[in-house]
């Protein structure tokens, strides 16, 4: 039974939350026109999201302080999420892999590769072996992975994915499952790396500069798991950008982004990717990439 | 002596025993991880430590998680609602039973195509399919409640009239119950979907989970029991348009933009077979294309939900039978049973994608933690349903004093045959979840789906979805024809299931 008291106090209630809702109203709309003309990034969820939210929001200070706009950067789940964001304009700018960049440059006509890290034309990929396995590191492909258990990276994944598997058809003639007696995909390389120290899975292949950073932090127990074989080297990672942001921008807008970032010296943000620095780059930079997805028929 | 029937209690157990047999040597059901119980133990110990520090992105969470709930549910009430009212025509049927065939997180990653992150993908994934169920249960409802309204009403009053005064008065507290059920499915449905990506429950719970930090993974679960466990309190009717305004706010609305051209790409571009679009290809390659598509991925596909839907459907009777006396007043006194009904809460709650989630962790993605998810789940559902029945029957006055006599020889032949009705109902949703759980990696036709979609070959995804559909629609089919069967022999009385099961 509801007295008069309880009542009055639920009708107060009812009018404060009244009061609230309205206020949040006026608030959302205010900021909604605020955020009309942000400048938006994403990247590729290739790590720990809390070492990309640490990394990408320097960044975004750095951007918005240069550019002298509003800048956000968009946490997203997956490689293909970040390549949709970027293809239906919903970000202009993002940090690709290689074949994410590859397959957003070619879904978006007229967008540019326009800087990279010094290390990323001569990236790797590092075959790991938990402790359980008799295998010694070695120059050549080491072909006695065969009816292992073997985890990729994620799916859409240069380093994790793409690479490794181009070299386990070539050694072996066959797709990794025919290969491997179980083949995964643990989502990404920190996580790679935790899957094959537990020994969930006996090889995994993980991006080089991801495993050197984690062991150097040391975050990676390497008496458990260990580096086997090391990958010729291919081009990797880059900042892509999309053709129409002059337009929206104003002109001459994708040049200053492009200068922003080649100009990049603060060692604090240099470190979180980690690069030395970066330096330029181009579409045609990547061609070994489209290749290869093409062989291997991750791309038509 | 009775006639034996497939249709019998017995026939249908005997069938299910020689399917789960004939599965069981060639599915793969083996733990992975060479140590999973040090992580299960890391994990135990966080769940007793739940840390709630980091409040801040918690309710941000929480609020969005209800908000996509809240104004889904709203959409497809309301489109629901409409639809029951034309739902006699078979086509409006058709259309309501492709789309409910269809599982969220599905249409999630179709929306994200083209309305990408923004939190249209997230109202739709779940408005859409969320509407064909209300027209469905809806016109179930409206052709079961007699409505003695009715003849209160004037003759001379028009259609509208008649039915706002003589109709929707009879009909309206259980919609309003159903609708209240819905939200509870709502918000779960809207947890998982920050797995794809949606700000919601799911995505912290994914991000604290890989990064082991076990005791937020807690602190997040417990909010959202209570969430859940308080509905009734918060849910109100003057507490709707609040809810409601609430919501429409919180959306992360500005955030990126939506435009006409992107929807208009997916359908005249991304949906059409690559064949069609490459030069000097065109019709002669569909066939190739499809063939591929068929052999490689949906047989494949089909063949690994098939075996998990059906391992989880025994696993989930099986567990139903020994979770039904926890909440029996049969079986225990009043303590025993509360705390009965707190584990089925917990369970229930939980979704099964979640559940799912946590044991491929531990496991490794074999099929063992899919089955043993969707068991835990839907074992929980069915045991408090026919927990709940137990509490109706009258048993003879010379019970047998032992608990496992009274269980095996009083109890479970009166409620057996429910229980098995009870289970098919369930079947339908087993496998749409099942399919869905390849996106964690588990064989299923999820799997292939979401290889298609991180390849960007959307045209392929939308066949591997549509394989789901059919094979969901088929069961549905079976599970109904084996229901009608057993009505008419009389043998498995199926009593209405109660709305818990539609």
């Amino acid at each position: 039974m509801i007295t008069p008291h309880a009542d009055q106090l639920g009708r107060r209630l009812r009018q404060r939350l009244l009061t609230l809702a309205s206020a949040f109203v006026v608030l959302g709309l205010s900021a909604s026109v605020a955020v009309a003309e942000t400048f938006v990034f994403t990247a590729i969820p290739d790590q720990d999201e809390s070492r990309l939210k640490a990394r990408f929001g320097k960044v975004s200070e750095y951007l918005a302080k240069e550019l002298n706009v509003d800048v956000q950067y968009i946490p997203v789940k997956s490689y293909a999420a970040a390549v949709t964001a970027f293809r239906n304009n919903q970000v202009q700018l993002a940090w690709f892999g290689g074949l994410s960049g590859v397959r957003a440059r070619l879904a978006v006509e007229g967008s540019r590769a326009i800087a990279q890290g010094e290390e990323d034309p001569y990236f790797h990929t590092y075959f790991i072996a938990h402790e359980s396995v008799d295998l010694d590191a070695s120059e050549e492909f080491p072909a006695a992975i065969a009816g292992r258990t073997f985890t990729f990276g994620s799916k859409g994944s240069t380093s994790g994915r793409l690479m490794p598997e181009f070299h386990i058809r070539e050694q072996f003639g066959k797709a990794p499952d025919e290969v491997f007696s179980r083949v995964g995909f643990s989502g990404d390389h920190s996580r790679t790396i935790a899957l094959v120290e537990s020994g969930a899975y006996e090889i995994g292949a993980v991006n080089f500069k991801v495993w050197e950073n984690e062991v150097a932090l040391g975050d990676v127990d390497t008496s458990k798991v260990r580096v086997i074989w090391k990958t010729p080297p291919y081009p990797d990672y880059q900042w892509t950008i999309r053709g129409d942001v002059d337009e929206r921008f104003g002109e001459g807008f994708s040049e200053r982004v492009t200068a922003v970032l080649l100009g990049i010296s603060d060692k604090e943000i240099l470190d979180a990717f980690p690069r030395s620095k970066f330096v330029p780059a181009q579409n045609d930079d990547y061609k070994q990439i489209l290749d290869v997805a093409r062989q291997v028929d991750l791309l038509e | 002596m009775r006639t034996f029937s497939f249709a019998s209690p017995l026939g249908v157990t005997l069938g299910l025993i020689a399917v789960t047999l004939f599965i069981l040597p060639s599915a793969d059901l083996a733990i992975i991880a060479i140590d999973p119980w040090t992580e299960m133990r890391r994990f135990g110990l966080g769940l007793l430590t739940p840390d709630f520090t980091h409040t801040g992105e918690l309710i941000e969470a929480i609020a969005l998680t209800l908000a996509f709930a809240f104004l889904g549910l709203v959409v497809s009430n309301v489109a629901g609602f409409f639809l029951s009212l034309v739902f006699q025509y078979r086509f409006i049927q058709v259309i309501c039973a492709i789309i409910r065939s269809v599982h969220e997180l599905f249409w999630a990653l179709i929306f994200l195509q083209f309305f990408g992150l923004s939190p249209l993908t997230g109202l739709l994934a779940i408005g859409l399919p969320y509407s064909a169920i209300f027209a469905k249960v809806y016109a179930e409802i409206a052709e079961e409640t007699p409505s003695p309204s009715a003849a209160m009403v004037d003759a001379r009053a028009g259609p509208l009239n008649r039915y706002l005064y003589g109709r929707l008065p009879d009909l309206w507290p259980r919609f309003k119950t159903y609708s209240l059920y819905r939200l509870e499915c709502g918000i779960r449905s809207s947890a998982v979907l920050g797995f794809v990506g949606l700000p919601t429950l799911g995505f912290y719970l994914e991000t604290a989970f890989s990064e082991g930090k076990y005791s937020e993974v807690s602190a997040l679960l417990i909010l959202f029991y209570i969430l859940i466990a308080t509905i009734r309190t918060w849910v109100r009717l003057w507490t709707l348009p609040i809810l409601g305004l609430g919501a429409l706010v919180i959306l992360p609305w500005g955030v990126v933009d939506i435009e006409a051209s992107n929807v208009a790409r997916f359908f005249t571009q991304d949906i059409v077979p690559s064949p069609l679009k490459q030069e000097g290809v065109g019709l002669a390659g569909l066939a190739p294309w499809f063939n591929h598509l068929f052999f490689e991925q949906i047989i494949p596909g089909a063949v690994a939900t098939i075996q998990v839907t059906m391992l989880a459907l025994v696993a989930t009777g099986a567990l139903a039978m020994i979770q039904f006396p926890w909440i029996s007043p049969q079986f225990l006194g009043p303590v025993g049973r509360t705390a009965g009904h707190v584990g089925l809460v917990i369970l229930r709650s939980t979704p099964e994608y979640l559940l799912a989630f946590l044991l491929l962790q531990f496991w490794g993605p074999s099929m063992l933690p899919a089955v043993v998810a969707l068991a835990l789940h839907n074992g929980a559902i069915i045991g408090h349903l026919v927990g709940r029945q137990t509490e109706t029957i009258t048993l003879r006055p010379d019970l047998p004093r032992r608990r496992t006599d009274l269980y095996f020889y009083e109890v479970m032949p009166r409620v057996y045959p429910q229980l098995l009705a009870f289970l098919f109902y369930r079947w339908e949703v087993i496998m749409r979840e099942t399919a869905v759980f390849g996106m964690l990696g588990v064989a299923t036709l999820g799997f292939y789906v979401d290889s298609a979609f991180a390849e960007l070959r959307i045209d392929r995804a939308m066949v591997l979805i549509a394989a789901t559909a059919i094979l969901n629609i088929a069961i549905d089919q079976i599970s109904r024809w084996l229901r009608s069967v057993a009505r008419r022999s009389n043998d498995l009385t199926v009593s209405r299931p109660g709305l818990q099961l539609a």
